[in-house]
């Protein structure tokens, strides 16, 4: 495999997940009033920042494998 | 329309999609050394990748955006896009045709066409789907920027030029692993960032309970029985008691048969995907694999165009009106992303709708300069040159295409109906197709002259049965009618084109019967090994553990569609 797909996955939407969350605690209340109220920056930032951490560590487990294989 | 505004936050998300992007493409240059490392990703790609870029490939702006639009307009009934079309016929395509497509090693559909009948059949099919490649970049690129333009105020120019460069380059520096690595990024991406829509829409209508019941007023409100929009199969007995206008037969023959098969079957576009597998099981796998996703993407991309409907009823009006007293549909996902999301999530929602676009676009530049390098300017113009040769004419070939895709884009801006009168020649085009590949593959005797006569009387009964016939309310013209007498009028464009592709498909298979039965076979039994069903060995699959069958995959995704159609019937 050239370029183990997930890495970049991972990291773009662990970066992706660390602004919004931030976003979520540092912005004002207000703009939550079309979200129904709900601080979507932050939840869904934390969702973000969970599926791109679970990528992470697919691909560092692949790459060790890869590494013993080899 | 008032403009939303962006923040820095938004900004800053879509500029870090655009280095990641850029980058994949940076970091894959170096792989890149043959002309089969770059049209077909030296046939690496593992399952689930080309998989996910199957699906995404063909997931573009026009999908997202014309998807959601079709849920407003015609309901629940838009999911038959995906449950009686595209799903049936990704798992035909897996089962039946990727042996041969991957296994003749052919490197494009043309090519297979030539291997399988004769030259001037791949002539054809190279020809008319290389233009049509250019045309439907540009369009969805226009589309694009048209939408930037009236939503964010941004320059349409600024636009056109911004995602045509980005594309550009990373498919320049890696070719088609570029582009199926950030096809695959796009996916999650697409998915990630239209989810909190749904699901702050869903919970605005009180669940799907509160959007079938306000659904009910619409449907009422349209002259239609109340389940009319959330309903997919119990308004299908005739084409008065729908919204799209069509009966069952038409809608299973036309979109399930004709279209959809014609489309997923013979489009290099996502063929092209699963030629790059690194081994025919994965080949195989690829279009089952992406079938599992596309099952649930009409909660993703046609709810949302059934919430601003529905909201539409409930008097909020999110939805501007046109000049001629109908909503704007092509603007539902844009006015959702303005109402529901604020500044962050808004910006993530962009991004996923720039990335849904650039896949698209990518997936067409891609299919267009293999097209164009090896069945175009290998087989006619410089054939018997060096490899390295051939990977430059790749290079210039995404740049002459891209820049040809910027053109067409322009042309669109000048002449409206152009994007009309390409979907008609594409749906001439592509519908008789499939009858070509059917016979091909599972009938030996098909000849040569069989498949290009038939083919060419199936686009010619094409063009004619829509010169004959118009949808309710039209003018004669690029809608149909333009050769004089009007024999049938349809309720709706959507039943014309089916009833068109129905036409099409069974006059194609019809005179490719009788010709073939006519003229003398072109390829013996030998010639045809691995290219037809009766002269290919079965694949065996006992040694695969009971999850990577592909058979067991189809029966299993199969019975899930079918629940699916259901519990929304």
């Amino acid at each position: 495999m050239k370029l183990d797909l997930r890495l970049p996955i991972g990291l773009m939407f662990t970066i992706f997940g660390v602004i919004l969350t931030l976003y979520g605690f540092a912005s004002d209340r207000a703009i939550y009033n079309r979200s129904l109220g709900v601080n979507v920056n932050l939840w869904w930032g934390l969702v973000l920042l969970a599926f791109g951490l679970v990528m992470l560590a697919f691909a560092l487990r692949g790459g060790r494998k890869a590494e013993r294989g080899s | 329309m008032q403009h939303i505004q962006l923040g820095a936050v938004d900004y800053t998300l879509l500029i870090v999609y655009f280095a990641f992007v850029l980058g994949i493409g940076w970091v894959l240059r170096r792989y890149v050394r043959s002309s089969e490392d770059f049209f077909l990703s030296g046939r690496s790609i593992p399952a689930w990748i080309a998989g996910l870029a199957f699906l995404s490939a063909n997931l573009g702006a026009q999908e997202v955006i014309g998807m959601a639009a079709s849920g407003a307009k015609y309901g629940m009934m838009t999911s038959h896009f995906y449950w009686v079309g595209a799903i049936p016929a990704m798992v035909f395509v897996g089962l039946f045709m990727m042996p041969f497509y991957y296994g003749s090693r052919a490197r494009s559909v043309p090519e297979y066409l030539k291997l399988r009948f004769d030259e001037k059949t791949r002539g054809f099919n190279a020809m008319t789907f290389a233009v049509m490649t250019v045309f439907s970049s540009g369009i969805s690129m226009y589309a694009l920027a048209k939408l930037l333009e009236l939503v964010l105020g941004w320059s349409f120019h600024m636009s056109v030029i911004l995602s045509a460069i980005i594309v550009l380059a990373y498919i320049f520096l890696g070719g088609l692993t570029s582009a199926i690595y950030n096809e695959v990024l796009q996916f999650f991406l697409i998915v990630l960032g239209f989810l909190p829509l749904v699901l702050l829409g869903l919970k605005d209508v009180g669940g799907w309970a509160g959007l079938t019941a306000k659904l009910e007023t619409v449907a009422t409100n349209a002259g239609f029985s109340a389940g009319a929009w959330s309903d997919s199969w119990r308004h299908l007995n005739s084409a008065s008691a729908n919204p799209m206008g069509v009966e069952w037969f038409g809608m299973v023959m036309g979109l399930g048969f004709v279209l959809s098969f014609g489309y997923w079957c013979t489009d290099f576009l996502v063929v092209q995907r699963a030629m790059a597998a690194d081994s025919m099981t994965a080949a195989r796998r690829t279009p089952l694999l992406a079938a599992f996703p596309k099952m649930l993407f009409p909660f993703l991309v046609i709810l949302p165009g059934m919430i601003v409907i529905a909201l539409q009823a409930g008097g909020t009006g999110l939805l501007p009106i046109g000049s001629d007293g109908t909503p704007n549909y092509n603007l539902a996902v844009p006015v959702m992303l303005a109402h529901y999301l604020p500044t962050g999530l808004l910006g993530l929602g962009l991004t996923a709708l720039m990335a849904s676009f650039m896949s698209g676009m990518a997936g067409n530049v891609t299919a267009f300069n293999t097209v164009w390098t090896y069945d175009i300017y290998q087989s006619y113009i410089r054939p018997g040159r060096p490899d390295a040769h051939y990977l430059r004419m790749g290079h210039a070939a995404t740049v002459f295409g891209i820049v040809a895709s910027v053109a067409a884009a322009y042309a669109t801006t000048k002449f409206n109906n152009i994007m009309d009168m390409l979907q008609l020649v594409f749906a001439f085009v592509n519908a008789p197709l499939f009858a070509t590949f059917l016979l091909g593959m599972f009938w030996r005797r098909t000849t040569g002259h069989g498949a290009f006569f038939g083919l060419l009387t199936g686009t010619l009964v094409a063009a004619l049965h829509h010169g004959l016939v118009l949808p309710l309310g039209a003018a004669a013209g690029l809608k149909g009618g333009f050769l004089g007498a009007v024999l049938h009028t349809y309720p709706s464009e959507m039943a014309q084109n089916f009833w068109t592709a129905i036409f099409a498909w069974t006059s194609c298979f019809v005179a490719t019967i009788v010709i073939s039965l006519l003229t003398r076979p072109n390829k013996s039994d030998e010639d045809l090994k691995g290219l037809v069903y009766a002269l290919t060995p079965r694949q065996r699959d006992e040694h695969l553990p009971w999850y990577k069958r592909p058979a067991t995959l189809g029966v299993v995704v199969l019975a899930f569609t079918l629940v699916l159609n259901i519990i929304f019937w």
